[in-house]
């Protein structure tokens, strides 16, 4: 039937491609089961105790030296740290390994505005089973709010992501521009520096769902609301309009590096000052210090700009939580391993190596605050940061199937970047590409 | 047992064996029909079961007929995917056979020095896995820290970017002609290989020149090569994933989740949890081929048998 090795191999890679989601598909539908009996803190302890290996899906970089901390404290058990991708790289694998019932991890990091999602298709434990009711209080508000989901408590959260403007000293100090206050002032300073240095942008950009979206929440705009199965999208609203006209001046000029954040080129810009600013989480310095050790001193932290001059309007970006998938193999020593990264010692861990927490103890604590960044020239970041957190817009949502929406953002959005179209008018085909696909799956899309 | 038992029951009872239906040959053939039906018909079977089907967040999964077929058909994203394929199967297809045949006949003719050289270095791409080369192609293509870039500045160039809209599906036909230049230009000489010189020397007899040669000869003994060459490359383009999915990480504005029917399904059923839909636009674009190569080879045929 085939006469040549490419034609056969190309049947063969169709037909498992068929498989494959044919496999994947009847494995989907299987799984309905609901929330196991208690668990209480002693059979944790046990677990814990007994020993055994758990496999950790996650990109946050300081959790290597919590499972260091961790495998000492428990020396029968074993964590295998896996790296699958960040962000949606990894939603996408972990998806694949639910609806395939194997080679699911024991515990996976799940940013703040995908949990809703893995929630809702019942992917992963309702952790109320553990009794996370003793933590109440323990966290901040804003990401103890993010992971609770329908009376379930579906994560623990890790850390938060407050913004703030990040920017290289030395570029900015060098052709004498003034470190922007407002999202104007952001845009002439753009103007200035990519005048002055040809090869230096004020930052990177090629579109970044996360990015647009926490930028329309500093701006007040309340583009997703929903209401159990009623989702709301309205991507034209004052906020995101805000946000559409004066980012498009920067795409007009031509004045953000047409280069994809977490690349190689990306490091490297950020390194040799191309790449000027990052208007970014609380979590990026110890992205800055493992990824960026040559540009250690340079950088500094400034709160974000405002929409309105002497405002105090500040956004989430990013943030996770750690969850255990339905599917793992040893709940309760994943749950141990949870608490343990996210509210035992391995909070202080985290912090020492440059995570931003999401816990009210060390938030507030003076030691926190007090902190020193070698890497910022010994400036006190902490400070920045914590003002930010307190001013958080408050009433954002994001929707129940964000993961998805985001996975088509440079369908529609991206054509802003490389075609004449304008952002406004990408913001409204994603609100449709999103409400299509939002009624497609059974919700009520006004 | 079954294998030694035929032969037996031959001897004895000839008449009956004749005249009764007899199984044995299904003993031989079973196995391979066991194989057959569960590699290659159960899948597709599958396929066209799960595209009668709609899974949804809310409300789970309903049988909804040729819902999804409908939906196919009025899919501008399927559409333009199919379209933007096409388009390259009309461009990268002509341009890739017609370099093969040019360097098959170049080192069929016995006249290029060092051929073994060229014939192992043209096929030599296609040994390459497809991701390592588009990989490679994709570094080079970078106009900030690849060789577009490095020539730029060296040169005081301003190319223009290979990885911009207007050039994606050109740098990607590229890449492709690049990976399987080689590959059909082995199919061409092989089949070149198996002409009777015999015919060469009784055309030089005649005075025919090479020219005279290639298009009274040599073309016409290889169209069987030709069409299957053809063929194949037909379904390529239609299938076309590998590429432009890793080039997506460099471009991500450019190539959307539905560049090419083949980044469609794959999009619907990873990132969409759409399975139902994705195997309907698997079907259709499976059909699709079918239609596009028999049609080719029809033409071929009709030809053949005209002249």
């Amino acid at each position: 039937m085939f006469t040549n090795r490419r034609a056969f191999l190309r049947a063969a890679a169709a037909l498992t491609a068929v498989v494959t989601t044919a496999a994947l598909a009847a494995c989907g539908s299987g799984d309905d089961g609901e929330t196991g009996t208690p668990v209480s803190a002693d059979q944790v302890q046990a677990a814990l105790d007994a020993g055994g290996s758990i496999t950790v899906w996650a990109w946050e970089p300081t959790l290597k030296q919590v499972v260091t901390a961790f495998e000492a404290k428990y020396p029968k058990v074993k964590v295998n740290l896996v790296n699958a991708g960040t962000g949606n790289d990894q939603y996408t694998a972990l998806q694949n390994a639910v609806a395939a019932g194997s080679g699911v991890p024991d515990v996976a990091q799940i940013e703040y505005y995908a949990l809703p999602q893995f929630a809702l298709g019942k992917s992963l434990t309702d952790l109320t089973a553990f009794g996370t009711g003793e933590l109440d209080g323990t966290f901040t508000p804003g990401p103890w709010s993010s992971v609770k989901s329908g009376g379930g408590v579906y994560g623990l959260p890790m850390d938060s992501g407050p913004m703030a403007l990040f920017y290289n000293k030395d570029v900015f100090d060098k052709h004498q521009i003034a470190v922007p206050t407002t999202w104007d002032e952001y845009v002439a300073a753009a103007k200035k520096l990519h005048a002055a240095d040809p090869k230096a942008y004020i930052t990177n950009d090629t579109g970044d769902a996360g990015f647009t979206t926490s930028l329309i929440w500093q701006a007040g705009g309340k583009p997703f609301s929903v209401d159990g199965t009623n989702v709301k999208i309205n991507l034209g609203d004052e906020g995101s309009s805000k946000f559409a006209s004066t980012w498009q001046q920067l795409l007009d000029g031509k004045l953000v590096a047409p280069v994809g954040s977490w690349s190689d080129g990306w490091y490297k810009g950020l390194g040799d000052g191309t790449i000027a600013t990052l208007v970014i989480g609380a979590w990026m310095p110890a992205n800055l210090e493992s990824g960026v050790p040559a540009a250690k001193g340079k950088w500094r932290v400034a709160p974000m700009p405002q929409w309105t001059a002497g405002a105090n309007a500040a956004a989430e970006n990013g943030g996770s939580s750690l969850a255990i998938p339905k599917a793992g193999a040893n709940n309760a020593l994943a749950y141990g391993f949870l608490k343990y990264a996210t509210a035992g010692d391995g909070v202080k861990i985290r912090i020492d190596n440059g995570a931003f927490p999401a816990t009210n103890a060390e938030l507030k604590s003076d030691a926190f605050l007090n902190k020193e960044f070698p890497y910022f020239g010994g400036q006190k970041a902490n400070e920045i940061f914590a003002k930010s957190a307190a001013a958080v817009v408050p009433g954002w949502s994001y929707l129940p199937f964000q993961v998805y929406a985001n996975s088509i953002f440079n369908d529609t959005v991206g054509q802003a970047y490389v075609s004449d179209k304008k952002l406004a008018d990408t913001l409204k085909s994603w609100q449709d590409a999103s409400a299509k696909y939002g009624k497609e799956q059974g919700f009520t899309v006004g | 047992m079954t294998a030694l038992a035929p032969p037996t029951i031959g001897r004895g009872r000839p008449v009956r064996a004749r005249r009764g239906r007899s199984w044995t040959g299904w003993a031989f053939v079973g196995p391979f029909m066991a194989v057959f039906a569960f590699v290659f018909l159960a899948p597709i079977a599958y396929a066209i079961w799960l595209s009668l089907f709609r899974t949804r967040l809310i409300g789970g999964t309903s049988f909804v007929g040729l819902e999804n077929y409908r939906q196919v058909f009025t899919d501008p994203k399927f559409w333009e995917a199919t379209g933007r394929v096409s388009l390259f199967l009309a461009v990268q297809v002509p341009v890739m056979l017609f370099l093969a045949l040019l360097v098959a006949l170049a080192i069929d003719s016995g006249r290029l020095y060092g051929r073994a050289f060229f014939r192992v270095t043209v096929f030599m791409p296609y040994a390459v896995p497809a991701v390592v080369a588009t990989l490679m192609w994709g570094f080079m293509y970078g106009n900030r820290f690849g060789l577009v870039g490095n020539l730029n500045e060296a040169f005081g160039l301003s190319l223009p970017d290979p990885l911009s809209p207007d050039l994606m599906l050109a740098s990607i036909g590229n890449i492709v002609t690049w990976e399987f230049v080689g590959y059909n230009m082995l199919i061409f000489y092989s089949a070149l290989q198996t002409i009777p010189r015999s015919l060469y020397e009784a055309a030089e007899i005649d005075g025919a020149g090479q020219l005279h040669v290639i298009r009274s000869i040599k073309l016409p003994a290889i169209r069987g090569a030709l069409l299957i060459a053809t063929i194949f490359s037909i379904i390529g383009s239609f299938q076309l994933f590998n590429e432009p999915n890793i080039l997506q990480s460099l471009a991500p504005n450019v190539i959307t989740t539905y560049y090419t029917p083949n980044m469609y399904a794959y999009s619907l059923s990873f990132s969409g949890q759409q399975y139902d839909y994705s195997a309907t636009v698997a079907i259709v674009m499976g059909v699709l081929t079918m239609i596009v190569a028999y049609a080719v080879q029809l033409r071929a045929n009709r030809k053949e048998r005209r002249s």
